[in-house]
């Protein structure tokens, strides 16, 4: 069924075919939904919550990556309710990890006048670096838990099923079984984790090793992968 | 680790299997119970049994307290540090058992070690302090050595349960388990035979006309989901029964669960007649293991007199009932991580919509209820709703139970009929506040609520007066505190209890509520810093409304009402 459905996004009226997401609809209107979590080609979970908006009626913000359009639906995405709430979780995440190298949250940091010191005495969350394969180093200081990784790893993409999460709540981490390092899990060196990763959580480790100031020839000596050790493992 | 046999786990696995993933938590418990925590080359056999990847089990394994994937002690004590049992002293019992295991640990008494660990609420809140030695609730514990306690010795708790009305807990006041044959005689069974006379539609007409509407917090009318799942297209269809109690100060269902389990049995497969559903779940949380194994015991039972199984009450319905055992996730009582946890997942609620009517356990059409909703069923077919609307008020039908402890007199479980006042309930019922003192406030709707103080004492109890007071009625729970009460104790506990809680899927909370957790840290050691009490505000409305789940809606609530009522309380003192 093809059904038009009529709304207002930003008091512009528009008209969308059923089915169709708060976030599209407003793009397609010419009106930007910031996102975090949200990647076109990855299942939507809704996690961040950067992506909320007011949608009249609605006893809380939703999020427009996965809240489909109804018809009469009358949205804001910008109202002080909705600022007030990005500015908060932007604030928290900052407070969290280090974003530093996440160029489109520090864009949206500028843009929602984002506190980075606004939770002091906060608990950080800085594991140190897991350097455990030739192919890419995993920096969880940096993870903001967007899941992006752990989806094209399973069903999403590959369907290797070599990450997952360990922990929960505020201590959660991307793991594999029993802590093991990437090598001997069921990794098979794709690299559409580190491709899909927004925050250099997950970097070649070649480019880590550049942005460190190896020369070319330390950067392949370092980086020389055991085929044939490896083609041993299941 | 080298020396693990895996042969007593073989046959287990064998029967397991063929369910697949659905069958992780049962597994993994299973392999617990014979190793003590999950070693890894037996997680690694489950995972191959069950055809579930390596990483995905670990993110089980992960998620759920009371599995472990590293050796404990022989003996596991868990300390109830909520609240309630905080007031009566449990972080004295936490102190002292914990510096107990130092000094056998230091004998090197292997057949005493013992881990313990600081737990949220236990719902054993009437018999506060509170504590779990292997599972089996224990209560006065002060008054016996570690040695005794790891042995077995202690004083095991009876129900206490009183109230104006005996609907719901007319055989939970009798110190026994009313098994089946008791409850047969007292008319048991005799709704679930009436409802068989009946066409499905019938039977949820009858309970639309009731007014019930869930009691597990949320509200919602019974009838209404029955129908909507029953008109759902997709086969096939679930009733679950959501025994995940686990809301501070809530100990209902347990009541419920240990003293009548066939009572739930019937409302149950009256639910599954109603919407056809040919199978069930009931999910008990992972602390009750005795409720566990009376709900067993009761299942077997049925199961023997033709009440599950083929051809029930020789009628052409069927229905099969699998009990679950949560593993340490206050989580898994969202109806829809409940759900993610049965099919061997972590226990993340999902989004919404869909809706467990149309989606919901394993994609399908499901009914999930509340035990104290599903015990209303039976009166309410037997007796018709009619009869049953005399109980209570129009908008708020029904009897209703309420879990009152803290600092009264007779804390206890209590049936009342809706509309009696709060004072009525504390002090003709629960015999007042303690030691002649006054209150402070009550804590209604559990960590998830808000505070009420005097002034509420003449609100009617219904959800439509309560409402207009704008206090939850969340699962019936009204925690007391006295006027000597330091609130700031019982907010850090609160926040506490979220912060561990949380799940971690969604930002505002999953941070949220550690960062509150921090401030209230603060606010409790008199170090509070310059716009600590906005930075809470901030979290609070930022978590109640931007949070995927109710978990998070609610992690500020009763923290955001103590700072409209006391904010006092949040400036350095």
């Amino acid at each position: 069924m093809t059904n038009e459905i009529n709304l207002t996004i930003d008091g512009k009226e528009i008209a969308v075919s059923a089915g169709t997401t708060i976030l599209k609809a407003a793009k397609s209107a010419g009106v930007d939904i910031p996102t975090i979590c949200y990647h076109d080609h990855c299942t939507a979970n809704a996690l961040c919550r950067i992506c909320v908006v007011e949608v009249e009626g609605a006893r809380t913000l939703v999020p427009a990556c996965i809240a489909q359009v109804s018809n009469n639906m009358r949205v804001h995405t910008n109202s002080e309710r909705v600022v007030r709430a990005r500015r908060t979780i932007l604030e928290m995440l900052a407070s969290s990890v280090d974003l530093s190298d996440a160029p489109d949250i520090q864009r949206m940091l500028q843009e929602y006048q984002v506190d980075i010191n606004r939770f002091p005495e906060a608990e950080e969350r800085k594991p140190p670096v897991i350097d455990d394969n030739p192919m890419y180093i995993r920096d969880y200081a940096k993870c903001i838990l967007c899941w992006r990784c752990v989806q094209v790893c399973a069903t999403d993409a590959q369907f290797t099923f070599a990450i997952n999460f360990s922990g929960r709540g505020y201590e959660t981490q991307i793991g594999t079984f029993y802590d093991k390092p990437i090598p001997e899990t069921t990794c098979v060196f794709c690299g559409q984790c580190a491709g899909v990763c927004p925050t250099g959580a997950l970097k070649p480790k070649k480019q880590w090793l550049f942005e460190q100031g190896f020369s070319t020839a330390e950067i392949v000596q370092l980086t020389r992968f055991d085929r044939s050790a490896n083609s041993q493992r299941r | 680790m080298a020396d693990i046999s895996l042969k007593p786990l073989i046959p287990i696995l064998d029967e397991l299997a063929p369910k697949g993933r659905t069958a992780l938590l049962p597994a993994l418990q299973a392999a617990q119970k014979i190793y003590g925590y999950v070693p890894e080359q037996v997680a690694a056999i489950i995972a191959n049994r069950l055809h579930v990847p390596l990483a995905d089990v670990h993110g089980v394994l992960e998620f759920y307290a009371l599995l472990y994937r590293a050796p404990v002690g022989k003996t596991i004590i868990h300390v109830c540090a909520d609240p309630v049992c905080a007031m009566a002293g449990s972080d004295a019992i936490l102190k002292q058992t914990s510096r107990t295991f130092e000094l056998h640990g230091k004998q090197k008494d292997k057949t005493l070690t013992v881990t313990v660990e600081r737990s949220p609420c236990l719902g054993l809140c009437e018999h506060a302090p509170a504590l779990l030695v292997q599972s089996s609730p224990l209560v006065q514990p002060e008054t016996y050595t570690l040695r005794d306690l790891v042995t077995g010795k202690g004083k095991k708790p009876r129900s206490i349960v009183g109230g104006d009305i005996s609907i719901l807990t007319e055989n939970c006041r009798k110190g026994q388990i009313t098994w089946l044959e008791d409850y047969k005689i007292q008319g048991g069974y005799q709704a679930l035979h009436k409802a068989l006379q009946m066409k499905p539609q019938e039977v949820i007409e009858e309970v639309k006309a009731s007014g019930l509407v869930g009691r597990g917090g949320a509200a919602f009318p019974t009838g209404l989901k029955w129908e909507s799942a029953a008109q759902s297209a997709a086969q096939p269809k679930y009733v679950v029964c959501n025994a995940d109690e686990a809301e501070p100060g809530t100990f209902k269902d347990r009541v419920l669960m240990e003293n009548d389990p066939h009572r739930i049995l019937e409302g149950i497969l009256i639910a599954a007649y109603a919407i056809g559903s040919t199978y069930g779940y009931m999910y008990i949380r992972g602390e009750y293991e005795y409720q566990y194994q009376v709900m067993s015991q009761a299942v077997d039972e049925a199961k023997k007199a033709g009440l599950i199984g083929t051809n029930i009450l020789q009628s052409d319905f069927n229905f099969e009932l699998e009990l679950r055992q949560g593993a340490g996730a206050y989580i898994c009582g969202e109806e829809t991580a409940l759900f993610e946890s049965i099919e061997g997942k972590r226990g993340f609620p999902r989004v919404k919509p869909p809706f467990p009517t149309t989606a919901g356990l394993f994609g399908k059409p499901t009914v999930i209820n509340n035990v104290e909703t599903l015990a209303n069923i039976p009166y309410i077919i037997h007796k018709g709703a009619t009869e049953y609307r005399k109980i209570g008020t129009e908008k708020s039908p029904g009897p209703k139970l309420f879990c009152v402890s803290g600092d009264v007199v007779k804390p206890g479980l209590y049936e009342v009929p809706f509309g009696v006042t709060f004072r009525h309930l504390l002090f003709d019922l629960a015999g007042g506040i303690r030691n002649n003192r006054s209150m402070k406030a009550a804590l209604f709707g559990g960590a998830a609520g808000a505070f009420a103080t005097e002034k509420e004492l003449d609100v009617r109890l219904t959800f439509e007066d309560l409402r207009a007071a704008g206090l939850p009625l969340g699962s019936g729970v009204i925690t007391v505190f006295d006027e000597t009460r330091d609130m700031r104790d019982v907010l850090l506990r609160l926040a506490h209890f979220f912060a561990e809680e949380s799940c971690g899927k969604c930002y505002p909370c999953q941070i949220g509520t550690q960062r509150q957790y921090e401030i209230l840290q603060r606010v409790a050691n008199s170090s509070t810093l310059p716009g600590d009490l906005e930075r809470l505000q901030d979290i609070g409305w930022t978590m109640t409304d931007t949070s995927l789940c109710g978990l998070g809606q609610t992690a500020a609530s009763a923290i955001l009402s103590a700072i409209r009522l006391w904010p006092e309380l949040f400036k350095k003192h």
